[in-house]
């Protein structure tokens, strides 16, 4: 129904969408997404549950960062996934909702993907000068054993410092 | 209130890591002038484990008993929340009796969790009778989960596709005393609290806030609901057929601390009744199996496993090679006792999930910590926390 209704009003913006195992999902371009935050907004999607991210190791578009919304009139639950290159920034929610604030920094902390217009893109759950960003599929599960060898582990600690800066 | 002095004449306090009300490991800095608070900065992460990272390297399976360590006061309900969620991305159900069982643990889980939170909040606001009086029937339900799972607080009870055991026939009296002294309890400690006025003034208008606020913030569970919206996911989505036992929502009406506190005690009861059904409903259903006896998903029972060859087979594939899990991806929410519980799983086919996310339900609550005491003075911030409900464990990950 909402699917419809976005497709309609915005030609173009959804790239997919699917439902598994009742799961509604669509896919939007990051161009077209805060259009269609707008859009869902006002038909009723106001409860952000949940900002996550899926790191795809895909070559052209390496992140999924993934919204959950729930529409508390009619407890329909929608999934918006955004395709991001790495490096490439995401739109930041945190001016309609504030739920936002957190499950973004969240993600910049632990997948490495900056926010655009977050007012406090800081870490969160690591500490500040932490090397690396943990759930990216590349980053070792022993963290790299960073206490134990000095240069171990160091291979991601450009990269921190400069999304830190 | 608005800032008056200079910047430099505040005080920097800090809250935490380990202080008596925390609860947990958090830390909170709180800039004050005099005795008011004019920023308040949570700075969180001191208990996260990487449960996220760690699951994506664990087998479906092996990821239960990280569950336990989410919300630690109720872990029985986070390893149905999770179950739940495996389940669904399998497409299969748990038999009857395991959903009743599921329902009646999670509904025991619910009663401990608030009598933790409404017992912890009073001593942190100095009432510490109260918390005596709760912590009595809450030994009660960790001695039941003793005889269900095994252990008292890393529950670990439930399997996907059903649960670990049955439970004892000592379960039923024990469970049925409960039944008799919580509500008593529940009534002792309301003549203790909810017409004290010293409680009353430290929790009335504590907290406020409006229902669309809540929304944008993201509150769920009781927190939502005293502030108007009668949001319940065994109501509105219903699951393991909570749509067929009868129970209210109670609602508040300004949010504050005292409105979460009467919800939370009006749900200890709602939750008796659900319990008193459930207890019903096992009887009428009588013994049967409590887990699905499909031997691709859930292990054969050990006298199969060293008697038959196919039944070996199983265990080892199991094992070894973990559930065929199908391509796919899904978020399953339960209602746990501080608000929705999510738990979204990305399947690649493979024996663990290629992403698995935690959405605790204290995570988005405690985001507005900030909004909720700035410009009042720091024993509000007590109270704020206690009614929040923060579970560190479940707010790192």
């Amino acid at each position: 129904m909402v699917i419809e209704r976005i497709e309609a009003q915005l030609p173009g913006a959804i790239l997919e969408h699917h439902a598994f195992r009742g799961d509604e999902t669509i896919i939007v371009a990051g161009t077209r997404f805060l259009d269609v935050v707008d859009l869902i907004f006002g038909e009723g999607y106001q409860l952000l549950l949940d900002v996550t991210a899926v790191d795809l190791e895909a070559p052209d578009y390496r992140f999924e960062v993934v919204y959950h919304w729930l529409n508390l009139a009619s407890q329909a639950r929608l999934r918006i996934k955004v395709p991001v290159a790495e490096g490439a920034a995401q739109p930041s929610l945190v001016s309609r909702f504030k739920s936002a604030d957190w499950a973004e920094r969240e993600v910049f902390d632990l997948f490495g993907i900056p926010f655009e217009g977050h007012p406090n893109l800081t870490r969160l759950l690591m500490w500040e000068d932490f090397p690396g960003h943990p759930l990216r599929k590349d980053f070792p599960l022993d963290g790299g054993d960073l206490f134990c060898s000095q240069d171990i582990g160091a291979s991601f600690a450009p990269e921190a410092r400069s999304l830190n800066a | 209130m608005e800032p008056t002095a200079k910047s430099s004449d505040r005080m920097i306090v800090n809250m935490g890591p380990s202080h008596p009300v925390t609860h947990g490991t958090l830390h909170i800095v709180l800039e004050l002038e005099g005795e008011i608070i004019v920023k308040a900065t949570p700075n969180i992460g001191y208990l996260h484990r990487g449960v996220e990272k760690l699951g994506e390297n664990l087998t479906y399976q092996q990821f239960i008993p990280l569950t336990d360590r989410l919300n630690y006061c109720s872990s029985l309900m986070n390893n149905v929340g999770y179950t739940v969620a495996v389940e669904k991305l399998l497409g299969i159900q748990d038999p009857p009796r395991s959903q009743v069982l599921r329902v009646l643990c999670s509904e025991l889980a619910r009663i401990g969790d608030h009598l933790v939170c409404i017992g912890i909040n009073a001593v942190d606001i100095g009432a510490f009778t109260a918390f005596l009086y709760l912590f009595r029937e809450r030994e009660t339900i960790y001695d039941l989960f003793e005889m269900m799972a095994g252990q008292r607080l890393h529950s670990s009870f439930t399997r996907i596709g059903g649960l670990f055991r049955d439970i004892p026939p000592e379960f039923e009296p024990l469970c049925e005393q409960f039944l008799e002294s919580c509500p008593r309890t529940v009534d002792e400690m309301e003549s203790l609290l909810t017409h004290n006025p010293i409680w009353a003034d430290r929790t009335k208008g504590v907290g406020a806030i409006t229902p669309d606020n809540a929304i944008n913030w993201g509150y769920t569970g009781p927190c939502l609901r005293a502030a108007g919206v009668p949001q319940d996911l065994r109501k509105a989505q219903p699951y393991l057929g909570y749509e067929s036992y009868e129970f209210d929502i109670p609602v508040g009406t300004t949010g504050d601390i005292y409105d979460r506190y009467l919800v939370r005690t009006e749900e200890i009861r709602q939750s008796l009744r659900i319990v008193r059904q459930c207890l019903d409903r096992l009887r009428q259903i009588g013994p049967g199996p409590v887990i699905i006896e499909d031997y691709k998903i859930a292990l054969p029972p050990k006298e199969k496993v060293y008697t038959r060859m196919e039944s070996l087979i199983h265990h080892f594939k199991l094992i070894m090679h973990g559930i065929e899990m199908p391509v796919g991806e899904v978020y399953s929410a339960t209602e746990a006792a501080n608000g929705e519980l999510g738990f979204y799983l990305v399947s690649h086919g493979a024996k663990s999930p290629y992403r698995i996310h935690v959405r605790p339900p204290c995570y988005p609550i405690f985001s507005s910590f900030e909004e909720q005491v700035r410009g009042r003075i720091i024993a509000d911030a007590v109270s704020v926390l206690g009614g929040m409900n923060v579970i560190a464990g479940e707010l790192d990950r």
